[in-house]
């Protein structure tokens, strides 16, 4: 027996579970949780989870699946420490698994602001199932709620707290909304569309003054003006869980260092998902074609693929990840669905065209460079975004004027 | 103890998906959970579900037996556009098996699995 050690119980862990187990290596597979729960969904703690007390968490594969694959589960003991030398984790429980190749599914942490401690009671981060029942049982009693970035977190809570009635104000010192995540055009539709639910979005803010007793954040000052504060939701990011990596050692720079078939610096060692840094297939690099880019993408696609990729590594294959990236939120009504990597800002011969959909908030955004179709934001047109994955995939570039004609069917680009 | 045997607090309704060569896999399901996330909680193949059960990938498509088809809620406008998406087209009974949800009305319910996803 040559074990494989998970450490990570969050998005990749199920599907690289899954095709190991397929692969008839279960018995092999030790998954390695700091929660007590199974892995689990985590998009619904933004949205139906907050909303309902009732709702519970949904795991990707029921206890029983796990057994029957042969599969051992940690829960609720995180690794400690990994040696490289003796080839073993150690977990907090004491226990110390030795393992033949080892894959690190380790994910993000919040990003706190240094002037906000940890112990206030009213300052909530949202990245797993204790920040969302935490944050559930605040807004239950809470009137009013200060979200400070406008990122995908932060305004996919917003809307929900809007949705319940709270008065919501969403406090971003950027000068945009996703400025990191979506075009100009994109973002200018997202604001508008939360500032026509009745949240008010601030763009552009300076905050600070901030006043506390060290139990409870009392004040905060947004563009000079000092205002109460009932309940704040830090919603500005997240870091790379790579601590375990960094102090065993391994190469890191934004994540985890990996090569295509995502081994870190140690060839035993596999790292995947958020934490990952990996290097883009020249497919899908922003310039198109151009090698040597890497990106850190926290997605659900990109932690699924990635552990399906991982699955034929741990199997002696080299395979190369070269998954098309894709990405979605909601936010109240607002469905956005991106796929491929957006050309940065000023990226020669960048253009933009519009499909309209149905409605005036139904519409996307076709990126290209050139004549390469690279990327395709689509808002509330989920059939635009699937078809445009398609597209991609197959590596077909429709000329703007057609792929932008309403009385086309992005389907018949296909053929 | 005689008598009648107590009623379950919760239903666990029983599920049979009929794979495109025709395996059966039946399941209970917890009373409350989507169908899809029944499915792949409990392993079975076929149902690939990439966006997690938030109707935006169209690879958890299920074709609802005839009989059932009528005794379901009926879809939403995005579940009718997501199944205009989906790698075997839609026809009648298709439904994204994200947007079920189950309850013990569903008791034996039978749904069939195209023939892929993607």
């Amino acid at each position: 027996m040559n074990p494989i050690v998970i450490i990570g119980g969050g998005h990749a862990a199920p599907p690289l579970c899954a095709a190991l187990a397929e692969a008839g290596l279960g018995a092999q597979v030790h998954l390695v949780c700091a929660e007590p729960h199974l892995p689990y969904q985590r998009p619904p703690l933004s949205k139906a989870y907050l909303k309902n007390p009732a709702e519970t968490l949904q795991a990707h594969r029921a206890e029983a699946w796990y057994a029957q694959a042969g599969i051992t589960l940690h829960r609720a003991d995180p690794a400690v420490a990994i040696d490289r030398s003796a080839r073993t984790v150690q977990l907090q429980s004491g226990a110390s698994l030795p393992y033949g190749q080892l894959v690190l599914a380790t994910g993000t942490r919040a990003r706190r602001l240094p002037q906000l401690p940890a112990t206030l009671a009213n300052v909530a981060v949202l990245r797993h199932a204790g920040d969302a029942d935490a944050l559930r049982a605040l807004l239950g009693t809470a009137r009013s709620l200060t979200v400070v970035g406008g990122g995908f977190i932060g305004l996919e809570v917003a809307a929900t707290a809007r949705a319940q009635g709270l008065a919501v104000q969403v406090i971003e010192v950027a000068l945009r909304l996703l400025g990191r995540s979506v075009s100009a055009d994109l973002s200018a539709h997202v604001l508008a569309t939360h500032r026509a639910a009745g949240i008010e979005v601030l763009p552009g803010a300076t905050l600070d003054g901030f006043e506390h007793d060290g139990q409870r954040l009392h004040a905060i000052t947004v563009n000079g003006q000092r205002q109460a504060v009932d309940l704040l939701l830090l919603g500005i990011g997240a870091e790379p869980e790579d601590t375990l990596a960094r102090a065993a050692g391994l190469a890191c720079s934004n994540g985890v260092v990996v090569d295509a078939s995502l081994h870190t610096s140690d060839p035993a060692i596999l790292a995947i998902g958020d934490v990952a840094n990996f290097p883009v297939a020249p497919a899908w690099a922003p310039v198109w074609g151009q090698a040597g880019t890497r990106a850190r993408l926290e997605s659900v696609q990109n932690a699924t693929d990635q552990a399906r990729c991982a699955a034929l590594t741990l199997q002696g294959q080299h395979p190369v990840y070269a998954a098309l990236p894709w990405f979605w939120s909601e936010q109240g009504s607002l469905r956005l669905q991106m796929a491929g990597l957006l050309p940065p800002a000023g990226t020669t011969g960048a253009s933009t065209h519009r499909r309209p959909g149905a409605n005036a908030g139904s519409f996307s955004l076709l990126h290209y460079v050139g004549e390469h179709l690279r990327c395709v934001e689509s808002a509330n047109a989920p059939m635009d975004h699937v078809m445009s994955r398609k597209l991609l995939e197959a590596g077909i570039h429709p000329a703007p004027a057609v792929a932008c004609d309403p009385t086309v069917a992005l389907k018949s680009l296909l053929a | 103890m005689m008598g009648a045997p107590p009623l379950p607090d919760r239903a666990m309704p029983d599920i049979t998906l009929i794979a495109h060569d025709g395996t059966e896999h039946g399941f209970e399901a917890p009373d409350g959970v989507s169908l899809m996330q029944a499915a792949t909680g409990f392993g079975v193949p076929g149902i690939l579900a990439d966006c997690g059960g938030s109707a935006s990938c169209g690879t958890c498509h299920v074709i609802v037996d005839p009989a059932w088809a009528g005794r379901l809620p009926p879809p939403e406008a995005v579940e009718r556009l997501v199944l205009e998406t989906t790698a075997v087209p839609a026809g009648p009974g298709s439904r994204l098996s994200c947007q079920i949800r189950l309850t013990p009305a569903l008791q034996g319910l039978v749904v069939r699995l195209p023939a892929f996803q993607v």
